[in-house]
């Protein structure tokens, strides 16, 4: 599969759909999208990226092990979670900051949520493929 | 003067104990077993060397503990900690200390601490001596929590953990398989009698509408006027039977001698085989008094009695005849419990301190005997008083007090038997005779185990043995010791200790005399009759192989028998039902579940359906979603009959896609945009691992094809009839409304599928995650671990 024209395509592809997954991912709280879908775009991105330029060389562009997103996402997930208990209110209450910030637009802790359910979604995925790849 | 004195330190001390009565303690006292079992791990090779002897300490500070409370609990004053542990299924932590309790606790700290010390030598040096007082100490304080629990679903938990220790302990020797069949028959026993003890609990909890014991005491008429009376007297027999090895559950206690004398010594003799006895003793006030309850327990005492105390006479090991008396004083206790009288109730409590006395020293003896000539065979020991004195005194004290011979404590307990049995009505004879052959017999293995090894010459293999360190003699003489003390001064223990034990077994004020001798009259007359024809035995009974072999023959008949042809039965049974449903075959496994589901569902068809379709309210059919159903039939059909099986992965690509079209003309984007992705990434695991497989000429047979194709079209007939039908029930939209209105006044969120997933369901979510975390792992794990497998070879 590994023709020029993918190759080529694949590398303008990934900070693409990466940018994309990010997008999709803060627009979910008031359009279509979300931290799901989002972490499975940008797994897409990466495993388009490994098909046509080999495992290896994607592995080098991310450094770390994908596994690695797994723990960080989860504790990201939790302390967002349990956040609201340091000010005295109950488990997963939503918080949020008044004012919006540029181009994210409004920022609460859902959205912390949010990143840790799209970092899970990128590791697990990807763990399981590139094992997967490596091992078969 | 210096009694005077004691007694005043006690009373004070007892006065400390009334003032700080907080459960705190209590708690810890109980747990504190279960923290050093967990903390020996962490300090393994400390245990192993100087810390050794710092762990029988914890059982003795638990008995000086105890003994705090005896001077308030001897006053008739129980003390009740209370602490709410699972309040919302009634489960509490109360425990409470009253006479019963307390003889109890002081036995198993008590025995516990001697016992202890005996470990350090005897398993001196041993590479798992870690892990054994891990163990003994859990055990320990498992037994202290059943016999304190007054919540019963806490007595059924302690009770299991004491099960659970049991298994470790018999098993400990766990590169021998003998060992670890016995504990794995001790396990499935006593844990089919944890099971019925459990049934009894609920049984009880829900006729008494409590699972505190005190309270169901007050509750006593009416459960013994339930319809359930029977279920739950039966149910807690099975359970009392099962842990306290009466017959025909009695067979897990000869083998769990398999496990190293100090086990068997606390363990199998003077603590855990008494938890059933715990149990029947403690239900008496509640259950008891009814003719179902005492000819129960007398029919099955008496016969464990006999059967066990006859079957002692033909054994030649050490262990294993103690191990049959043992069977046999515990049927006396049921058999006793069973009569039911005041008096059978004080012969219970005094025998249940008589028998752990002499029996855990001929426990300890054996062991001695074992650790330093190898044998417990008695046909070959003889003469060892001559390189053993002291433990050859403890030996000879205990066989007395075991034989019943006056001035022991023995010759108390077995008074009381025996009056208790003479003023029984009109089965008095009966009941007399079956305790006095009982006794008859148990005073021949006594002797046996207690007084044959020492006697006579010294044989020349022995002569080089010697004293073993003191740690192991001193405690079988203490116990031995106090065998006699307690019988020339039967005052020491009769109001501090027996009283209140009674006191609790009969719930009322009955003050009660413990004498030595009760003069000339026919009690005595039956003890020295006892007396008189046990040595008489022991002389013209020469145990022997040929004996032994004799009883061999019986052995088909015999429960252990029959219940291991059950269990080779069972697990024929389970290996032929396993091997047919979990045979490896990913297939099988879907055809099962596929063929369950439409089963079931065709049943419920089958009942009746409500299918309704109104037309009228249907929308026109659009050309788009024309054209996606014709997509998705084409690829059905490729997929069905496609020769190579990337086009099939495909083809079912190509169905999702246009699921995924469908969910967007009917309004839902979210689900369109998650399932497109879900579906590529399918595919590409598919293709991944498909892409590697050798190329089939042809995928399956004609038959298995037709086979799966049936299956295929009923199923999915079915779910559609099922989807039609929930269509046309009346939806409640409640749920749905109240996210839809609220998403954005509660969340802040417009969407309302995302502030689902990320704010009103968000615990689920973290759960989801959680999950697919370890489905990673799971993946990541089973493909790398075993490639470096591979890699190995």
């Amino acid at each position: 599969m590994k023709t020029i024209i993918f190759k080529t395509a694949s590398t303008y592809l990934l900070p693409l759909l990466i940018l994309f997954s990010v997008f999709i991912l803060l627009r979910g709280h008031y359009l279509p999208g979300g931290g799901f879908v989002g972490g499975l775009i940008a797994s897409i991105a990466f495993i388009i990226h490994s098909f046509a330029n080999g495992l290896e060389k994607t592995k080098t562009i991310i450094k770390f092990h994908p596994g690695f997103l797994m723990p960080i996402g989860l504790a990201i997930a939790l302390l967002s979670g349990a956040a609201p208990l340091l000010i005295g209110q109950s488990l997963m209450t939503g918080l949020w900051f008044d004012e919006p910030i540029a181009v994210i637009g409004m920022v609460g802790s859902a959205l912390f949520f949010d990143t840790g359910v799209y970092l899970v979604v990128i590791g697990v995925t990807l763990t399981i493929i590139f094992t997967i790849t490596e091992t078969i | 003067m210096k009694g005077k004195n004691t007694f005043t330190f006690f009373r004070n001390l007892g006065f400390l104990t009334l003032k700080k009565k907080s459960p705190i303690s209590m708690i810890l006292a109980i747990l504190s077993g279960f923290i050093v079992a967990s903390m020996i791990p962490l300090m393994s090779k400390f245990i192993k060397g100087k810390g050794s002897i710092l762990i029988p300490f914890l059982p003795l500070a638990l008995f000086i503990y105890f003994l705090t409370f005896l001077p308030q609990v001897s006053q008739g004053n129980p003390i009740d900690f209370f602490y709410s542990w699972v309040p919302s299924f009634g489960v509490d932590l109360s425990f409470r200390l009253d006479g019963l309790s307390l003889l109890f606790t002081l036995l198993i700290t008590g025995i516990g601490t001697l016992v202890f010390f005996y470990t350090y030598s005897y398993l001196k040096g041993h590479v798992y001596l870690d892990r054994f007082y891990g163990y003994l100490s859990m055990f320990m304080a498992s037994m202290l929590g059943l016999v304190l629990s007054d919540n019963i679903m806490t007595l059924f938990i302690f009770w299991e953990l004491t099960s659970i220790s049991s298994f470790f302990l018999i098993g400990f020797n766990n590169e021998d398989p003998k060992s670890r069949k016995s504990a794995m028959l001790a396990l499935s026993i006593t844990g089919l009698g944890g099971l019925f003890l459990l049934a009894a609990v609920i049984l009880l909890g829900y006729v008494g509408g409590t699972y505190s014991i005190q309270e169901l005491l007050s509750q006593s008429e009416l459960l013994k006027a339930s319809a359930n009376y029977n279920w739950i007297i039966f149910l807690l027999f099975i359970a009392a039977f099962t842990k306290s090895a009466q017959f025909p559950f009695h067979f897990w206690l000869p083998g769990a001698m398999k496990a190293p004398t100090p086990v068997s010594t606390y363990l199998h003799s003077a603590t855990m085989v008494k938890a059933g006895i715990y149990l029947l003793a403690r239900f008496t006030p509640v259950l008891g008094g009814t003719a179902e309850w005492n000819t129960t327990l007398i029919i099955v005492g008496a016969i464990t009695m006999v059967y066990a105390a006859i079957h002692s006479l033909f054994r030649l090991d050490m262990k294993g005849i103690l191990a049959y008396s043992t069977i046999s004083a515990l049927g006396i206790l049921v058999f006793l419990i069973g009569l039911g009288t005041e008096e059978a109730l004080l012969a219970a409590g005094v025998f249940i301190l008589v028998h752990a006395l002499y029996k855990a020293t001929l426990f300890l003896i054996t062991g001695i005997v074992d650790h330093e000539t190898g044998s417990r065979d008695v046909t070959v020991l003889s003469g060892l008083r001559k390189v053993m004195m002291p433990v050859a005194v403890a030996a000879f004290l205990a066989a007395l007090s075991n034989a019943g011979a006056p001035p022991f404590f023995g010759f108390v307990g077995k008074d009381l038997i025996y009056e208790a049995t003479l003023h029984f009505g009109d089965w008095a004879y009966v009941l007399t005779g079956a305790a006095i052959v009982t006794n008859i017999c148990l005073l021949f293995a006594g002797l046996l185990a207690g007084y044959k090894p020492f006697a006579g010459p010294l044989p020349k293999q022995f002569e080089k043995v010697h004293l073993p360190h003191p740690t192991m003699w001193v405690p079988p003489l203490i116990l031995a010791g106090l065998g006699l003390v307690f019988g020339i001064f039967p005052s020491l223990i009769e109001k501090s200790l027996i009283q209140p034990v009674f006191t609790s077994l009969v719930n009322n004020d009955t003050i009660i005399h413990l004498k030595l001798w009760h003069g000339f009259n026919l009690v005595l007359g039956l003890s020295a009759l006892t007396l008189a024809t046990g040595v008489l035995l022991y002389w013209k009974l020469k145990p022997s192989n040929n004996l032994l072999r004799k009883t061999f023959k019986f052995e088909i008949l015999s429960p252990k028998t029959l219940t291991e042809q059950f269990g080779n039965l069972f697990s024929n049974f389970a290996k032929l039902w396993t091997g047919f449903f979990q045979n490896g075959y990913l297939r099988n496994y879907v055809i099962t579940i596929l063929g369950f589901l439409t089963l079931l569902l065709a049943f419920r068809l089958y009942q009746g359906v409500n299918i309704y379709i109104d037309t009228a309210t249907l929308t026109d059919v659009t050309i788009y979603e024309a054209i996606v159903v014709i997509i998705m039939a084409a690829s059905i059909i490729f997929t069905v009959f496609s020769k190579s099986r990337l086009v099939a992965v495909a083809s079912l690509g190509v169905i999702g896609y246009a699921i995924c079209l469908i969910f967007l003309f009917y309004s839902a984007p979210d689900l369109a945009m998650t399932q497109f992705s879900i579906d590529t990434l399918t595919v590409i695991l598919f293709v991944l691992v498909i892409y590697n497989l050798p190329k089939y000429k042809s995928f399956s047979k004609k038959r298995v094809r037709i086979r799966d194709g049936i299956l295929s079209i009923f199923f999915g007939t079915l779910i559609a009839l099922l989807t039609l039908e929930v269509l046309s029930e009346p939806l409640n939209r409640e749920t749905s409304k109240y996210y839809a209105e609220n998403a954005y006044i509660l969340a802040k969120g417009k969407n309302v599928v995302n502030v689902i997933l990320v704010d009103f369901r968000g615990f689920d979510t973290i759960v989801e995650i959680t999950v697919l975390v370890i489905a990673a792992i799971g993946v990541f794990s089973l493909l790398k671990l075993r490639l470096k497998s591979i890699e190995k070879e």
